[in-house]
């Protein structure tokens, strides 16, 4: 039976990498990612695990010597957040080019200036092109779950990518939610021990990691990373179906909420997505109104076709990002999910918002306002503006 | 014995490179002539040099070859022209000269 808890989404986090008992872990506390580490370091103190933990003096060296232990043979991981996974980004690309099945757990916050710790997607937004997986969660429930999955995924022959858990910084990570947590045992069957394929300190066999390439081979080795990315899609399917099969919870590249006969839907990533199915069911419930909603779970690889076919019997749909990407047109997500509609020949009005920057609130009202403006937009066909705000104070 | 160019070179598809770059072979930087980015060169003058052996520990490329306690003349493959040694030799028995 699983195990009943009340767990924050750090905590969470932390009681998977317990329970994992990975073999190192260099980090560098950021809010609101610091208790992760914080609770991992009490585990080592008091003997529960045997994780190598490492006092670095950055975050540029923490991804640093997750890459060089992974490197090495070690099942490894870090966590961080916002500015500090900024200060990764070096070696994040480094992580990924090479091949490393790290993991990292991602507590998202807004990136500076103005300087904020709030829940937003701009760190993570801004590493979508580093080449890491990237998978998100609403719940508590799901970062757990999500964890979990990260090794079997990121260690796979087929795939050898690094894995970025993300959450929404206080929302989930702070936030206190009833969990169902699997057994200790399950959870090391699940994940398995990590037995590298090559590994730096293999006495057996002769190795250089990460050398220079110049032009005549930088761009065939780009498109093997690809094929690793377009390979992890079916891995992250299969690792799913056997963690459904272990706990009864499903997971995909999104959740459809009401989907099957919405004729507006939303589009959005992590936590609000919990404040949006309340406004479905509100609104279904006291209007009959088809509306419904996609959460993205898996950022990348991005389920293109996927998300185009679940978009393609919607009048309107609302795409809402969480961060700014400074096109002076669309976020990160309204771009990618239009460009898949587009490719699909999707025929729904799209309509991009951007909502919840620097930690700002969102509330089932908004998201009834949003339904009310696509149900507008479906019968007007006039888009009076494709890229608007919710929450923002405007003259 | 098998080199890694005769394996992956620079008609290799991408199915053949290896995951990450991964090199599965030591001091393959031997077969990569660096001696081509070399714009100046250093000539070795015999008849001045007293096989003090100053050039051979400062040369950053290792291409000063040593044998039976004696310099043998440079390895142009890997000489990147840098000059260091020619600077160090006490009895000017190595010049430098502008590549054309």
């Amino acid at each position: 039976m699983a195990i009943r808890e009340r767990l924050s989404g750090n905590e969470a986090v932390a009681y998977a990498i317990k329970q994992i008992n990975p073999d190192v872990m260099p980090a560098f506390p950021i809010t609101p990612s610091t208790e992760i580490p914080q609770y991992v370091a009490n585990y080592i103190a008091n003997g529960e695990i045997d994780t190598e933990f490492i006092h670095v003096e950055s975050e540029h060296s923490a991804m640093s010597a997750t890459i060089g232990a992974s490197a090495a043979g070690a099942r490894a991981l870090t966590a961080t957040s916002s500015c500090g996974m900024a200060l990764m980004w070096e070696e994040l690309y480094v992580a990924a080019s090479n091949r490393l099945p790290i993991v990292l757990a991602l507590v998202n916050r807004a990136l500076s200036g103005p300087i904020n710790i709030n829940a937003d997607h701009s760190d993570s937004m801004g590493a979508r092109d580093s080449g890491w997986i990237q998978i998100y969660a609403e719940s508590n429930q799901e970062v757990y779950d999500n964890f979990l999955q990260a090794y079997p995924i990121a260690e796979h022959e087929k795939v050898h990518l690094p894995v970025m858990v993300c959450q929404d910084g206080f929302i989930t990570s702070h936030g206190v939610e009833n969990i169902l947590l699997v057994e200790d045992d399950k959870v090391k069957a699940f994940v398995g021990e990590y037995e590298p394929q090559h590994y730096l300190l293999n006495p057996t066999e002769k190795l250089a990691v990460g050398p220079y390439a110049v032009s005549n081979y930088y761009m065939e080795t780009k498109r093997g990373q690809r094929q690793a990315m377009m390979e992890a899609r079916q891995v992250i399917l299969d690792v799913a179906a056997r963690f459904e099969q272990m706990t009864g919870r499903k997971y995909g590249f999104f959740e459809e909420y009401r989907m099957e006969d919405a004729a507006y839907a939303v589009v959005i990533i992590g936590s609000a997505a919990g404040t949006c199915k309340a406004a479905i069911d509100h609104i279904r419930n006291t209007t009959g109104k088809k509306v419904g909603l996609i959460k993205i779970r898996v950022f990348r690889p991005f389920p293109e076709e996927e998300l185009a076919q679940a978009l393609s019997h919607v009048e309107a749909v609302a795409i809402m990002d969480r961060s700014e990407m400074f096109a002076a047109t669309s976020g990160p997500l309204g771009a990618e999910v239009r460009a898949a509609m587009y490719q699909a020949h999707c025929k729904a009005e799209v309509v991009n918002y951007f909502y919840g920057l620097g930690g700002r609130d969102i509330t089932v009202s908004d998201f009834e306002t949003v339904y009310d403006n696509l149900e507008a937009l479906a019968r007007t066909h006039i888009a009076t503006d494709m890229y608007r705000y919710i929450g923002l104070r405007e003259e | 014995m098998e080199k890694i160019q005769d394996r992956i070179n620079e008609q290799s598809p991408w199915q053949q490179i290896t995951e990450g770059n991964k090199i599965f072979e030591p001091a393959t930087s031997r077969s990569f002539c660096t001696g081509e980015w070399r714009t100046a060169t250093p000539v070795w003058n015999r008849e001045k040099c007293n096989q003090c052996l100053l050039c051979t520990p400062v040369c950053p490329d290792s291409s000063i070859p040593v044998n039976d306690g004696k310099r043998e003349d440079f390895d142009y493959d890997h000489c990147k022209g840098c000059g260091i040694c020619a600077k160090v030799c006490p009895f000017d028995a190595i010049g430098m000269k502008e590549n054309n």
